[in-house]
């Protein structure tokens, strides 16, 4: 056997209780911050997940990033222009040839990820029923592509998108409007657009989201009745894009923002707040987690300096001997490694056994019909981070008794031992 | 016989607010298979200047010029290295590592240096034991033997690379009479049988009648006349 390894070996099983407290340390670490770490990720994928679900992939509006310029402007740019009480163009506002963007869009060549598009035209509307009135946003769609981008038709409690195809005088609502009107499946209201023309709807179906402001104002028609209802004869003025690749989404939506003008939003850019909340959220949980380990490796610290204290004799005889200042260190470097290693393997094993029982935690998240588990995440990447974590602090921990036993000068103990 | 050690005006300073001469201009020759006693009264500086001939300390100035080679450029590991090569060490604390048989402590040199094969180390380092009459006890520890065998190993592990000197710094300080006389002898032999070259410092008066020369030391400097003979 090697025999800086022999000697670093007889150094920790040497002192067995001291090197079993440092290895305990370092285990429950390792374990602590795989248990902790892999339920916030877990947690985060979670939510990113009912993110990515619920919220469109893109949204294509009908706006532009940048308002178009004044005439006066293109016509003398190099010019100090003040206009004052310029009016934009008046125009109906609404995607212009959106039935040549979407099928665009559905056959967009080369692109390696499947799309889905659904068209929709957003609108305020006031419903009315027995003498009470409230706002409604209505959202006209075609019910078959709608389906294909959101997860509404899951959210159904009653009825189905499609009763909007059955009935072109359908009206599809949420639960919490439902109850406050005293309505039900089949009750006919009255809904007064913004521009004055009123149409009467039968309600053929009922959805409950858990978000209440949505239950309670939102409203579904099929899109020609939206059209016509709002005055915007084959006008849309969204057109919502759910992708197999959600990351994809950060990517294409500059793109048909260049190609189409109209600004065209991804799901991480509308969500780049709760995104970067999740950056600092994760920030917070790694510097907490770390520390349990930077404490894990003062135990190797003590463990080691205790040991560099009561073995210098030995280190002076190998030191005369003729053993390297090298060598001496990488007898304590050696055995910062073996904690760190036995430890990460042991604190490994038990932090899948901690992850395990916390998947096996049912919760039920308000708004939610079913209960669900805790979510853990799995992935490998979060071992390697905490093995190599607890294996950098303990090689940070050895490396000062380690030091300290290669500058040890074997004159200075000959003589006091003398 | 030739010379196997020469010091030239070897002096060694401990630097401080008051610097401590510890070695003054000591001149001396070691010849191949002496067996040489050091002696004088306590802080003479006999054990500093057995560091300084052990390349375990750096003179402050003068040269030390071991089987030919002057010391005085060496790194520090190449200063191990010769250590490791050609010098054995025997002190007054055995320095015995508690958690190693005595076996593995008298292979720990051998497999430091790596000249023989593991079979071999195992092979020579039982020959040493069996030849201090520890024949038996190869596989106890340090702690289970007594003082006077516990030294004889540290012997048997200063003599296992084959070295060209053996120093010894009070090699019996530790010892009963019996314990003490035993060590001497095996020196002795050493030198005159094997032609090991030894030299010890001691305070032993049975050493000094024992070796070949005595130089005495008296505050850092030789005062009997070299050679004496």
């Amino acid at each position: 056997m090697n025999v800086t390894l022999a000697v670093a070996w007889a150094h920790l099983v040497g002192r067995k209780r001291q090197t079993l407290v440092a290895l305990g340390g370092v285990v429950l670490g390792v374990a602590f911050f795989l248990a902790t770490s892999s339920l916030m990720r877990g947690s985060e994928r979670d939510f990113l997940q009912r993110l990515v679900d619920n919220a469109p992939h893109i949204t294509v509006y009908d706006e532009y990033r940048d308002p178009p310029a004044q005439p006066a402007a293109l016509r003398w740019p190099e010019a100090a222009l003040a206009l004052p009480r310029v009016k934009p163009q008046r125009e109906t506002r609404g995607i212009r040839g959106w039935p040549r963007l979407l099928e665009a869009l559905r056959q967009r060549p080369g692109l390696p990820y499947g799309v889905r598009v659904a068209p929709v035209l957003n609108g305020a509307v006031v419903l009315s029923f027995a003498g009470r009135v409230q706002g409604l946003q209505l959202s006209g769609i075609d019910p078959l592509a709608m389906k294909g981008v959101s997860t509404i038709e899951s959210k159904m409690i009653e009825g189905s998108l499609d009763s909007l195809d059955a009935d072109a005088s359908g009206i599809v609502l949420g639960a919490g409007l439902m109850q406050q009107f005293q309505l039900r499946v089949g009750s006919t209201v009255t809904v007064v657009a913004a521009g004055g023309l009123s149409r009467s709807l039968k309600v053929v179906g009922v959805f409950r989201t858990g978000n209440q402001g949505y239950d309670e104002g939102q409203a579904f028609v099929k899109l020609q009745r939206a059209q016509a209802l709002l005055g915007r004869e084959n006008r849309v003025n969204r057109l919502i894009l759910q992708l197999d690749d959600p990351q994809a989404a950060a990517a294409l939506a500059p793109q048909i923002e260049a190609q189409w003008g109209y600004k065209s939003v991804s799901w991480s850019e509308a969500s780049q707040d709760i995104l970067s909340l999740l950056v600092i959220r994760n920030l917070i949980m790694y510097t907490v987690v770390s520390a349990i380990l930077v404490v894990a490796s003062l135990g190797i610290y003590n463990t080691l300096s205790t040991v560099a204290l009561e073995k210098t004799r030995d280190i002076a005889i190998l030191k005369s001997m003729g053993f390297h200042a090298r060598e001496l260190q990488r007898i304590f470097l050696l055995q910062g490694l073996a904690v760190g290693v036995l430890g990460s393997l042991i604190g490994l094993g038990l932090g899948a056994l901690l992850m395990q029982a916390l998947g096996q935690v049912k919760v039920k998240p308000p708004g939610a019909v079913d209960v669900t588990h805790l979510p853990i995440y799995w992935g490998p990447e979060q071992f390697a981070l905490a093995a190599a974590f607890a294996l950098l602090s303990a090689l940070a921990a050895a490396w000062l008794p380690a030091r300290k036993a290669a500058n040890l000068q074997p004159v200075d103990i000959l003589r006091g031992a003398a | 016989m030739t010379v196997l050690l020469q010091a030239i005006e070897l002096t060694r300073v401990l630097p401080g607010d008051v610097p401590v001469t510890l070695v003054d201009r000591v001149s001396l020759q070691i010849e191949r298979g002496e067996f040489v006693s050091i002696v004088g009264p306590s802080g003479s500086g006999k054990s500093s200047l057995l560091y300084l001939l052990g390349l375990l300390d750096r003179p402050t100035s003068g040269r030390l010029i071991l089987d030919g080679v002057d010391t005085a450029g060496f790194s520090e590991d190449r200063l191990a290295d010769t250590r490791l090569a050609k010098l054995g060490f025997v002190f007054q604390f055995h320095f015995l590592l508690p958690e190693f048989s005595l076996l593995d402590n008298v292979a720990l040199p051998m497999r430091r240096l790596r000249r023989w094969s593991e079979a071999e180390i195992e092979a020579r380092a039982l020959a040493r034991l069996g030849e201090l009459g520890l024949a038996g006890h190869e596989r106890k520890l340090p702690q289970a033997i007594s003082g006077g065998q516990r030294q004889r190993v540290a012997i048997a592990r200063a003599l296992a690379n084959e070295p060209l000197l053996i120093l010894a710094d009070e090699p019996t300080g530790n010892l009963d009479t019996a314990a003490s006389a035993n060590v001497r002898a095996i020196l002795r032999e050493l030198c005159h049988r094997q032609g090991t070259t030894v030299v010890t410092v001691t305070h032993d008066t049975g050493f000094a009648a024992a070796a070949d020369r005595c130089i005495t030391l008296v505050d850092g400097h030789v005062v009997t006349p070299e050679p004496s003979q």
